[in-house]
């Protein structure tokens, strides 16, 4: 009796001790959780979600504080991913967010309206704006997300959205149109 | 010398198709003619467009250098004949998304003056890198359709030598008929560049395959095999049978060698080249030309008196087809490639490039066939016509539903886009097109996957930027308030320390005060000494009570 007593609690000081090395060893920083939603979000940075970026969206989804159906950039294939990830039912973009656009776009400078001003310097959130006090600034298009956060703070409204140029290296193949024929439908011509 | 005893070999599925060759065959190449107005995409290649080195309005020569490559996987371009540089502008190219991109257009002088080539009469002395750079300068690319920059294909790369060189003379597609006519007519020169390319490669062995609804031409290239190829080529005929002609499918025919997955034949020591690049090869090697024509079938029923031409690229191809008889009434659809491959062409603006080898004018009633797209019944026709033992089945209910995780794991990328699928298909469902769809879709999507990272590592940037930003400003603002506060203090201290001089000047002046009182000079005087002093002190006296009505009355 005893020496069962003894060998349990000897296993239990040295499972503890392991575990404890464990979790001292294999140590993770931050929330894995948060890093794979937002890896799936799709980094505009816009603000239209209501938080001030992806990452700050990302944990407070973590939280439970908000939906998935909140990104009007990354739309249903966002959405259909997230709820792929965190095992719940899919649902539409809330539209309080904003709608999703189908034509990507970025933002254009027009340099001779320009008074640089670098208000939308600070505005960017990924840099992709470039220029100094009262020189010319422009976008660096390549880096824009097309998050328009730049448009409310011009004072001369300079900024203009533009679809992005379609090319032959980013050419995407239509789908074929929906190829679905009613059954029905063939049945009732072939009645006449 | 058509091997009977060679073994060959056979891949799964394919297709019996109507050749409808003859159409195209009663006539001998015709010759090619100088249009006006040359169109040249500066994207005739697999990989990177190739950069105009020409400005506007410089006259350029024949087989003149206009584009340089950029980058390795890409080709220069050469002009197709005389004229001036007219302008760099983008136009309408043979591309299935009909798109326009960036285009140099030659207005042609019509002299078709030919720069100074530099001719090489053998090639047995030169090194196999030398020769994969004339071919690369002469902006050679795989003339069988795919255009893939030829000289990267004549690189055995980490191997010392490959085993087996493919030409593939198949040309299993209906209709077209270009590498057929040009085995017939240009069988020496086919011939001579297969042993250039065979000896770039350092390849064992060379076999030619050709599919056997072409007699003449296997008569022909036998008869140039036993001239030429030094029992170093095994000329050989394949059945005829659709796709024999994509360059994995021969390679199985003819050695029975199947390449990985998503690899290279390269991977299992195999290489294939067309036809026509292998006289191309010829062309640039020994007369040092540059490739600035190319054969083209232009048939179908459409069309009123279909053959075979040799045509300069970047010639359109509505002249082209003007100046070769013209459409007939009946033509519906021109399709650029072959009714199995090609692309429909929503213009007929755009130009011949590198890569065209057939214009097929279809009728209205060849084109609005099969249109009606039914249900997917699951009968399994696709799958057991797939050259590459894929499920088109699978591989469509994917692409339908989106899914491009799981139309990966069913290989999608190893479609060769073959068509036979949708040829089977019972319910006329647009297969390739999903494919295509599909494949477009996920490069998209890694495409945004990057741009997404790239947007994140910029924006995490931004953060610390600006975090480390307010850090030094705080940093800056605490440094300014101690050094006001320091200098307070140290005004406090002056203080003490200006009482404490003003509290010993008025010592010294009291002690100053004491010593006029009691001047110790003035001890131990003779009386004389004295009186001496009394009287300057006296004269000074009067002297100040003199000075200052006079000080007054000057400054009155």
């Amino acid at each position: 009796m005893l020496t069962a007593i003894i060998t349990m609690c000897i296993m239990a000081g040295v499972f503890g001790l392991i575990l404890g090395y464990i979790a001292v060893r294999f140590y993770i920083e931050g929330d894995p959780v948060v890093d794979k939603i937002d890896s799936l979000l799709p980094q505009t940075q816009c603000g239209q979600c209501g938080y001030p970026g992806c990452r700050p969206y990302a944990e407070a989804i973590t939280r439970g504080e908000a939906e998935i159906n909140q990104c009007p950039p990354g739309g249903g294939a966002t959405i259909a991913a997230l709820a792929d990830l965190l095992g719940v039912d899919s649902k539409p973009l809330n539209p309080e967010n904003g709608i999703e656009e189908d034509i990507k776009t970025v933002v254009i400078i027009d340099e001779d309206i320009c008074i640089g001003c670098t208000l939308c310097i600070q505005a960017c959130p990924v840099d992709a704006i470039l220029g100094a006090a009262k020189q010319m600034h422009t976008v660096i298009t390549d880096e824009c997300t097309g998050c328009n956060l730049c448009i409310p703070p011009c004072p001369v409204e300079c900024i203009y959205i533009v679809p992005v140029k379609e090319e032959l290296a980013t050419w995407k193949c239509p789908s074929p149109e929906q190829p679905m024929i009613r059954l029905d439908s063939i049945m009732a011509s072939k009645e006449k | 010398m058509t091997d009977s005893q060679y073994k060959l070999w056979s891949f799964h599925g394919g297709l019996h198709l109507p050749g409808h060759k003859k159409m195209s065959t009663g006539q001998p190449i015709g010759k090619y003619f100088i249009p006006e107005r040359l169109i040249l995409p500066l994207q005739q290649n697999i990989g990177e467009p190739s950069e105009p080195i020409v400005s506007e309005g410089e006259y350029v020569l024949k087989g003149q250098l206009i584009a340089r490559a950029n980058g390795y996987i890409s080709a220069p371009l050469h002009a197709p004949t005389s004229g001036t540089v007219s302008e760099i502008t983008e136009q309408l190219i043979p591309h299935p998304s009909g798109l326009a991109a960036t285009c140099i257009i030659i207005k042609s002088d019509g002299l078709d003056k030919w720069v100074q080539l530099s001719p090489h009469a053998s090639y047995e002395n030169m090194d196999p890198s030398a020769l994969r750079n004339r071919i690369r300068d002469a902006g050679i690319v795989g003339l069988g359709g795919a255009g893939f920059p030829s000289f990267i294909k004549l690189n055995p790369g980490s191997r010392t030598s490959i085993d087996e060189l493919v030409i593939n003379a198949a040309e299993c597609e209906p209709y077209i008929t270009c590498d057929d006519m040009l085995m017939r007519e240009h069988a020496d020169e086919i011939i001579q560049g297969t042993l250039i390319m065979q000896h770039a490669l350092h390849a064992r062995q060379c076999l030619i395959g050709v599919e056997d609804d072409k007699p003449e031409a296997l008569k022909v290239m036998s008869d140039a095999v036993k001239r030429l190829g030094h029992g170093q080529i095994k000329i050989l005929a394949i059945p005829t049978l659709y796709p024999t002609g994509g360059e994995k499918q021969i390679i199985k025919v003819l050695t029975g060698k199947e390449a990985p997955s998503q690899g290279l034949p390269l991977d299992t020591g195999t290489v294939c080249h067309n036809v026509g690049t292998a006289a191309a090869v010829y062309q640039a090697v020994i007369h040092g030309r540059p490739l600035v024509s190319r054969i083209i079938t232009l048939t179908g029923q459409g069309i009123k008196t279909p053959g075979n031409h040799e045509v300069l690229i970047g010639t359109p191809v509505n002249e082209f087809i003007e100046h070769n008889g013209g459409y007939h009434n009946r033509i519906g659809k021109l399709i650029m490639g072959g009714p199995m491959m090609g692309i429909s062409l929503a213009s007929d603006l755009v130009p011949v490039i590198k890569t065209t080898n057939c214009l097929l004018g279809q009728t209205q009633q060849e084109a609005t066939d099969n249109n009606t797209v039914m249900p997917c019944i699951r009968c399994g026709a696709c799958m057991d016509a797939c050259p590459v033992n894929l499920l088109p089945q699978q591989l469509y209910w994917y692409a339908f539903a989106r899914d491009m995780d799981k139309i990966q794991d069913y290989n999608l990328f190893d479609c060769i886009e073959c068509g036979c699928c949708c040829y089977v298909c019972p319910s006329n469902i647009p297969l390739v097109q999903y494919y295509r769809f599909a494949k477009t879709e996920i490069w998209a999507q890694e495409r945004e996957k990057k741009k997404s990272d790239r947007a994140r590592n910029r924006h995490e940037f931004r953060l610390e930027r600006l975090e480390k930003q307010k850090k030094e400003r705080g940093e800056r603002l605490r440094k300014k308030k101690a050094a006001l506060n320091k200098s307070k203090s140290t005004d406090k201290k002056d203080n003490d320390k200006q009482q404490a001089i003003a509290a010993a000047l008025t010592r010294v002046r009291e002690k100053q005060k004491q010593h006029s009182v009691i001047s110790k000079n003035t001890d131990n005087l003779t009386a004389d000494q004295k009186k001496k002093i009394e009287d300057a002190d006296k004269r000074r006296q009067q002297n100040n009570n003199e000075k200052v009505p006079s000080e007054e009355d000057s400054d009155s």
